[in-house]
């Protein structure tokens, strides 16, 4: 990584001027001003749709913005392109990730600026340079390996390496943290510090407050497109944030549950899968809790619920739904049992993007005849209902025809919310529920699970992010390589209990 | 119904540029190719031509309505214009044997050559289905794979000889025949259009196909079978290509090997294209489908009166088919997310 010396002028390093962008009618930017120093890492914060994507788009080259003026280094940019941005030293890391995914690593990381000689590749050279600079980084990874063939983790890892290879001014990292586990966050923060000391100037996109106060000198909240305020990090309280960003006041992000444990509504009895993720696992949920599963990125606790509801294969266990035992569990099946599962990766195995989210929210139930008879659609029964349906979940704007594709993180995961209202159902397996969604909307996802529980379904949370599965839970299984760590309920269902039984898992599989 | 009722800009400002977008450049384009033409060649307008122009369109329509459908569900048949000419031939032989065994007996032998002509689509169908579904081949081989097959099974029962010996009610009753001076084929193609319409719109069937092209693993997990949809698209699709050789069977009044071929396949891929199904899947209305099968027959017609050089046309149709799907990307680009 090649950080660039020459001293800065006085000014900031990019300063936005009146920032507008529009979209077929929609204004996504409003006049936005933006200033980012050199050393210095500036948070945009508000919530999906406010405009932040939008706007480190424009910064990166990715989009014109219709009006408006940026000056980086002192310096006037006109008809920015995203290949002008890298040159100039301006390089983002994408939520969606720009990587080809037949390519190797390290075909990714030159990806467009390959070393060559008269068009001839230089690999040797670049495997030096991308083996030096994922060392300095720090990050466990081949550069010999395919991009496919890598954990979301890894791809993340990739992108960050792939985004700091040339001279880098102004770095732009958007929910970098999403997908990383604890240490490799860690080790993304001593990068971080070390950009900063060496004056690069970074803008920093995220929902998670720990990170924000970890991290940021400056805080840059947007709502609906306009710049609202911008505030020094230490003089502001988290509350202050939220309620700016959102425009309302948010007293408490987790909602207070009353768990009424019944009956054993899911009894999981030594599961093991057939890609051996997930080995002798046993566990229950009971009607009317929360039942959480912590561990670290790619620990098995997805696949083990994705189990349950049929889209792993299993190898040997038992799984009962109900008292019952359920064999050969198929998503068509468990629906008809009661038991739905929200996806992690809304994009690639929720929605339809090309339907409208009428369609995709009556998906699972076109098998009922309130829905269709005789293979025929009931079409008015079905607006009525998702209509509805969308606007208990408050769905905005309201409109149930628009394409899935046009939505937001936040509206995408409430049609699949919508899902499980329209049909009945006692078990809802959430998997990573917040991924991806700002704060208001998460909010309502936890509200949602809430009202699911007191109504007395069974509810079952996967997640990465500790705090949220240890406040919504009444039950917490830790999981560790594929095995039940812990299973820790009321009071010792803390931090440090889950951090430590990680902890001595590591320990054992270090002396074994 | 109060419910329906929307608030907000997206609704109230409806430009020229959003209704363009839903209805898409066609009948824009449909239209001026007709005042065109008029205005050119009076010939054009003659009943004859007309006439002729609307048989070959609703034979395309029938067969890119097919076509759409598998396309729609993420597909590809390349099979279609093969099995238009297996159906033709195996209808023309089955109709002359059953004749031979039967003399006499008209209704028997239209019925099991119609039959048999459907039956032979039925198998086609079947085999593209099974092999893209449950042995996971992609429908591009193996329905590159069938069309020769199916091409050279249609071959070999001719030897490259037209099959005759169809009663004459089949071809002079039928195939020739008009109704309220419209051609059969015509009412088939309406009927076959109107079908597929409350398929697409009204059926669980239709709606699947559009959640697999759409998302394919959104619809696993939404516990719809996959393997059942998908056998049923390439089943539909060959099986109106098979009716679309029993049609062409009836009008010629023999049973050729040469009907439908790799010129009637590609023009059924360009009516979907341009008819605004996505390539990606998920996208597509077959009434779309069927007025650019009529846009496109009108265009080769077109060119025949304008005394284009027949080597130069399917230029013609290549730069039309990309400019649409070009049309398409830029229409989908500049979408904001709210």
């Amino acid at each position: 990584m090649d950080v660039a010396t020459d001293q800065t002028p006085a000014g900031p390093l990019l300063a936005l001027r009146g920032i507008s962008k529009r979209f077929t009618g929609i204004r996504a930017l409003d006049r936005v001003d933006l200033d980012v120093h050199a050393g210095e890492l500036h948070v945009l914060f508000g919530e999906n749709g406010a405009g932040k994507s939008t706007l480190i788009n424009v910064v990166s080259g990715t989009f014109a913005s219709d009006e408006g003026t940026m000056h980086f280094g002192g310096e006037e940019v006109r008809h920015l392109t995203p290949q002008r941005a890298r040159a100039i030293g301006i390089s983002p890391v994408f939520q969606e990730f720009s990587l080809v995914p037949s390519l190797t690593v390290e075909e990714n990381l030159f990806l467009g600026r390959e070393v060559t000689s008269g068009g001839v590749l230089h690999a040797r050279e670049m495997r030096k340079r991308a083996t030096a600079l994922i060392d300095e980084l720090g990050f466990d990874l081949d550069p010999s390996q395919r991009v496919d063939d890598l954990s979301r983790a890894h791809q993340q890892m990739a992108e960050i390496a792939k985004a700091l290879l040339g001279r880098v001014r102004l770095l732009i990292l958007d929910e970098p943290t999403a997908s990383l586990t604890e240490r490799e966050t860690g080790r993304l923060f001593e990068l971080i510090a070390r950009l900063k000391n060496q004056d690069v100037g970074l803008i920093y996109v995220s929902h998670r407050m720990r990170e924000i106060r970890a991290l940021a000198d400056r805080v840059t909240i947007l709502r609906d497109g306009r710049h609202i305020r911008t505030l020094d990090a230490a003089t502001s309280t988290d509350g202050e944030l939220v309620e700016l960003m959102t425009g309302r006041k948010i007293d408490l992000l987790y909602p207070t549950i009353m768990h009424k444990p019944d009956k054993v509504m899911v009894d999981v009895e030594n599961l093991t899968l057939a890609d051996g993720s997930v080995r002798d696992v046993n566990f229950h949920a009971r009607a009317g809790e929360i039942t959480g599963i912590a561990g670290l990125v790619g620990c098995g606790k997805s696949e083990l619920i994705r189990a349950i509801y049929g889209i792993e294969p299993i190898v040997s266990g038992m799984v009962r739904i109900d008292g019952l035992p359920y064999e050969f569990p198929a998503p068509r099946r468990s629906l008809k049992h009661g038991i739905a599962y929200f996806p992690a990766n809304r994009v690639a195995e929720g929605l339809a993007l090309s339907r409208p989210i009428r369609e995709n929210a009556s998906m699972t139930v076109l098998d009922l005849p309130a829905f269709a008879r005789f293979g025929v659609l009931r079409q008015a029964a079905e607006r009525i209902k998702i209509q509805g349906v969308m606007e208990a979940l408050q769905l905005r704007p309201p409109n149930i025809e628009r394409t899935a594709g046009a939505l937001s993180g936040g509206n995408r995961q409430k049609v699949m919310l919508g899902r499980a209202l329209t049909r009945e159902l006692t078990v809802f397996l959430f998997d990573e529920p917040s991924v991806g969604i700002d704060v208001g909307a998460k909010l309502e996802v936890y509200e949602f699970m809430k009202r699911l529980v007191e109504a007395g379904a069974a509810v079952i949370v996967v997640s990465s992010e500790l705090p949220e599965v240890l406040a919504l839970s009444k039950r917490l299984y830790v999981m560790h390589h594929g095995r039940i760590a812990a299973e820790l309920a009321d009071a010792e269902k803390t931090e440090q209990n889950v951090l430590a039984s990680f902890f001595r898992e590591h320990l054992v599989a270090e002396v074994a | 119904m109060s419910t329906i009722v929307t608030v907000g800009a997206p609704r109230g400002s409806i430009s020229l540029r959003s209704i363009v977008g839903r209805i898409g450049f066609l009948p824009a384009l449909l239209v001026a190719l007709v005042v065109g033409m008029s205005a050119v060649d009076p010939q054009f307008y003659g009943l004859i031509n007309i006439l002729n122009i609307l048989r070959n369109a609703s034979l395309l329509a029938i067969v890119a309505c097919g076509q759409a459908l598998v396309i729609v569900a993420g597909g590809f048949d390349l099979s279609v214009g093969a099995v238009v000419a297996l159906a033709s031939v195996v209808t023309a032989k089955t109709m002359a044997a059953t004749a031979a065994a039967f003399p006499g007996n008209t209704a028997l032998i239209i019925a099991s050559g119609v039959a048999a002509g459907l039956g032979s689509g039925l198998v086609v169908g079947l085999i593209n289905g099974f092999c893209v579904a449950k042995l996971k081949v992609s429908g591009f081989v193996v329905t590159l794979g069938t069309m020769s097959a199916t091409a050279g099974v249609g071959l070999m029962i001719t030897s490259g000889i037209p099959v005759y010996g169809m009663p004459d009610v089949f071809v002079k009753g039928f195939g020739r025949a008009q109704l309220f001076g419209l051609p059969t084929a015509v009412y088939a193609a309406l009927a076959v259009i109107a079908v597929m319409m409350f398929v697409q719109r009204r059926t669980l069937f239709g709606r699947y196909v559009y959640a697999i092209g759409g998302n394919v693993d959104a619809a696993v997990v939404s516990g719809v079978s996959i393997q059942r949809h998908i056998v049923g698209t390439y089943v539909i699709s060959s099986v109106l290509a098979a009716l679309t050789g029993i049609l062409l069977t009836a009008q010629v009044g023999s049973g050729q090997a040469s009907f439908g071929g790799d010129r009637m396949m590609l023009q059924s891929i360009a009516a979907a294209v341009i008819g605004g199904v996505s390539l990606r899947g998920g996208v597509g209305r077959v009434e779309i489908v069927a007025v650019s099968a009529l846009f496109l027959t009108i265009l080769g017609n077109a060119l025949n009166l304008l005394h284009v050089d027949s080597r130069l046309q399917p230029v013609f149709l290549g730069i039309i088919m990309v400019a649409a799907v070009a049309l398409d990307e830029f229409s989908r680009r500049s979408k904001a997310r709210v």
